[in-house]
């Protein structure tokens, strides 16, 4: 500040520091930095409201909302309400947005909008209203002759939060002393309403481990997924002692995906690894196969088919 | 730049946020209609004090703000119970409690 403040006429430095936010001219219009950004975020506040209208996932109608509450923020300090527009990223944005996307998660992400009409033409009214009170609304704030605003440079004048805590704690106190009492029975209502109680003994360690003695269930963890040589991964079962691939040692999501990898052909590589063949083998690529003197043409001339790594499989066996 | 286009701009997201709540039937996708409503009241007060040139319009917001804060939490609690028993978010169904 001081180099700028250097060059400027004597009387400026001392207007500088309250000119800057929510400044307006004699004729009361805002500058045109100001201008600038409003027709920025003013469009985009509005394309995200229309997606919280249409969104089809929940998910993305709280993210829209979730920009229409910063771009909020960034008019509140250009309007001179810097506390205010702290406030709302911290209390709106932080909190209450995402107290919306926890609840969305254990409510269920895909918990799809159903479209039956239960009142019939409830759609058709329901827009026609919107669009009344969009005209209302409109024509009133249009129509209504304001005063010459005269911003807010006095009353910021030490500090927009100071001006603000002087309002609260002198005018407002009261109210103040009743938004603590309705936060307070607020916190106690939601621990109230979501409180559950236990109606089924509490199932511990001990009681889950005889249930599933009962039940003849598995006592033991489930078999881990097959390690080969050269495949590792969750979707190869394990071998059994007599080389049959265990089901349950894939994960149940890639078995119902059919996701799960053939056992057998991991089994036959390290079969034909054991007796001294190469490791390579499977897809008969046929370029490896018209190579001259390459290590491919045994498994190619096998059969350019699928089989051939099994079949040296059972040679080597 | 007039300061009138604040408020029409905020009439504007009011009218946005009732739209989706008589349109929507996701009963949290309603609860961020009313959010909406509530944050364009917050900028037509904001704008307002701006003209008047005092603050109390700013107080007004911040004590919507922490209103709307106790009524997310209570209305977020409810729309949770009764994703418990009914097993579904959507408002239609809330009226099988009458019976």
């Amino acid at each position: 500040m001081s180099p700028l403040a250097a060059h400027l006429p004597a009387h400026l430095p001392a207007l500088l520091p309250t000119a800057l936010p929510a400044a307006v001219d004699t004729a009361g219009r805002a500058s045109t930095g100001e201008a600038v950004l409003f027709w920025v975020l003013a469009p985009i506040m509005v394309i995200a409201a229309l997606g919280l209208l249409f969104a089809r996932k929940a998910v993305h109608a709280a993210l829209s909302l979730i920009v229409v509450m910063i771009s909020l923020a960034f008019m509140y300090v250009t309007q001179g309400a810097v506390f205010l527009g702290v406030v709302q990223v911290v209390v709106y944005t932080g909190a209450i947005m995402m107290l919306f996307l926890f609840v969305l998660m254990l409510v269920g992400v895909d918990s799809a909008d159903s479209l039956v009409e239960t009142i019939r033409g409830q759609r058709w009214i329901g827009v026609i209203a919107a669009l009344g009170l969009l005209v209302v609304l409109g024509g009133v704030l249009l129509a209504a002759t304001y005063p010459v605003p005269t911003g807010l440079g006095e009353a910021n004048a030490d500090s927009n939060p100071v001006g603000v805590a002087h309002l609260i704690f002198s005018d407002h106190v009261f109210a103040m002393e009743v938004v603590g009492a309705l936060l307070v029975t607020a916190a106690l209502g939601a621990l109230v309403m979501s409180h559950r109680r236990r109606l089924t003994p509490k199932r511990g360690q001990r009681e889950l481990a005889d249930l599933r003695v009962a039940g003849g269930h598995h006592l033991a963890p489930l078999p881990a997924p097959g390690v080969y040589a050269r495949h590792n991964a969750m979707d190869v079962p394990a071998l059994d002692p007599y080389g049959n691939p265990i089901d349950s040692s894939v994960p149940r999501v890639l078995r119902v995906r059919g996701q799960e990898a053939d056992a057998n052909e991991y089994a036959a590589r390290i079969d034909r690894v054991l007796a001294g063949g190469a490791a390579r083998d499977v897809t008969p690529d046929p370029e490896l196969a018209t190579t001259p003197g390459g290590s491919a043409p045994p498994d190619g001339a096998a059969g350019a088919g699928t089989d051939g790594p099994t079949t040296t499989g059972e040679e080597a066996r | 730049m007039n300061l009138t286009n604040y408020l029409v701009l905020s009439g504007i997201l009011f009218s946005i946020g009732s739209a989706t709540v008589l349109l929507r039937r996701n009963a949290i996708i309603v609860f961020m209609g009313i959010e909406l409503m509530l944050n364009a009241t917050n900028l037509m007060l904001v704008t307002f004090s701006r003209m008047h040139g005092a603050l109390d319009g700013q107080v007004l917001a911040f004590f919507v703000m922490v209103v709307a804060a106790a009524e997310v939490v209570v209305g977020l609690a409810i729309i949770v119970s009764i994703y418990r028993t009914r097993r579904s978010a959507s408002v239609d169904d809330v009226n099988l409690l009458k019976s």
